[in-house]
């Protein structure tokens, strides 16, 4: 990343301009052209550092109302195992190894998302299913409320290390 | 709670979330895609960020690939320290979202930083700050990421 990278990024956190030519917008704003603004977003894209262009929703306002965090103990030998079992449900959306503590005992966790009661507790069991005997221990964490979802935010002094 | 859509706002909170074309006119190439006009779409996605149907609109960055990191913590907040602990937490701009759940560490939010020492410090504040232990827990491996809602 250089520094018209990083500018291109801090520009474009609030989104991307609604109009014609938002690339053209961005490169005005930065003092460049909108050719030069388009192939270096098509560049982070190919190096992987832009995921994507797109829209997020407040998962809330379509009816998503109950978006769970299952976290679960599951036996070292076992976690990759379970976890690609649980990778191959529909409704999970996000799978992580995250590290154990003496007050924190689950390993993995996987994000579902559900509109009503019924079918996250469905999608709870059959998750428990797939894990068995490898799970010692396992919760669902609700999100109760949403204290804050603006997306990623650099300060204009920091700048990233590759 | 949940928002009735009309057609053009479903079928455009579905397209985009798979991602625009970068491209220097994408708003007229995701119309002529799905048989709207430009303005239509372009004020459809105005609509749906004033109504809070979407919460951002614009390029979603994998920062680990740049160096940066991100973790997901937590804290266990006492019931009525909750709206002084989240005014700390809400007013880092490293934190991208932060959310209470039904759990003894009730407040998860994650932070975005561009190294590990950055990361560090953020947590460092936000513990002298609310006087409370950040429980870290930083991703060791990824298996999925594929969020996608249908509306």
């Amino acid at each position: 990343m250089d520094a018209l990278d990083q500018a291109l990024m801090q520009i474009s956190a609030a989104g991307l301009p609604l109009v014609s030519r938002p690339f053209a917008a961005l490169a005005e704003q930065l003092g460049t052209d909108e050719a030069t603004i388009i192939h270096r977003m098509q560049r982070l894209a190919e190096q992987g550092v832009l995921r994507r262009i797109a829209a997020v929703p407040n998962h809330y306002r379509l009816g998503y109302l109950f978006n769970g965090m299952t976290v679960w103990d599951i036996r070292d030998e076992a976690l990759t195992d379970v976890a690609a079992a649980f990778c191959q449900l529909p409704f999970v959306s996000h799978c992580y190894q995250r590290p154990r503590y003496p007050d924190w005992p689950y390993n993995l966790f996987a994000m579902i998302h559900a509109k009503d009661e019924a079918t996250a507790k469905d999608m709870e069991a059959r998750m428990q299913q797939l894990a068995s005997e490898h799970c010692r221990k396992h919760t669902v964490l609700y999100s109760t409320r949403i204290l804050k979802k603006t997306g990623l935010r650099i300060p204009g002094d920091q700048t990233f290390a590759r | 709670m949940a928002t009735v859509l009309t057609d053009i706002e479903r079928l455009l909170v579905n397209r985009l979330q798979d991602g625009l074309p970068i491209t220097a006119t994408p708003y007229a190439d995701i119309a002529h895609e799905l048989g709207l006009t430009e303005t239509e779409v372009i004020s459809t996605i105005e609509t749906l960020l004033a109504n809070g149907v979407l919460t951002r609109f614009g390029p979603m960055w994998q920062i680990e690939k740049a160096g940066g990191t991100f973790t997901l913590a937590a804290l266990a907040v006492p019931e009525d320290d909750i709206e002084r602990v989240a005014g700390i937490v809400n007013a880092m701009p490293e934190v991208a979202h932060n959310y209470l759940r039904n759990h003894h560490y009730n407040m998860w939010f994650v932070v975005a930083t561009t190294s590990d020492a950055g990361c560090q410090q953020v947590l460092r504040t936000i513990e002298d700050q609310t006087g409370l232990a950040v429980l870290n827990l930083p991703k060791q491996q990824e298996f999925r990421v594929h969020l996608r809602f249908d509306a």
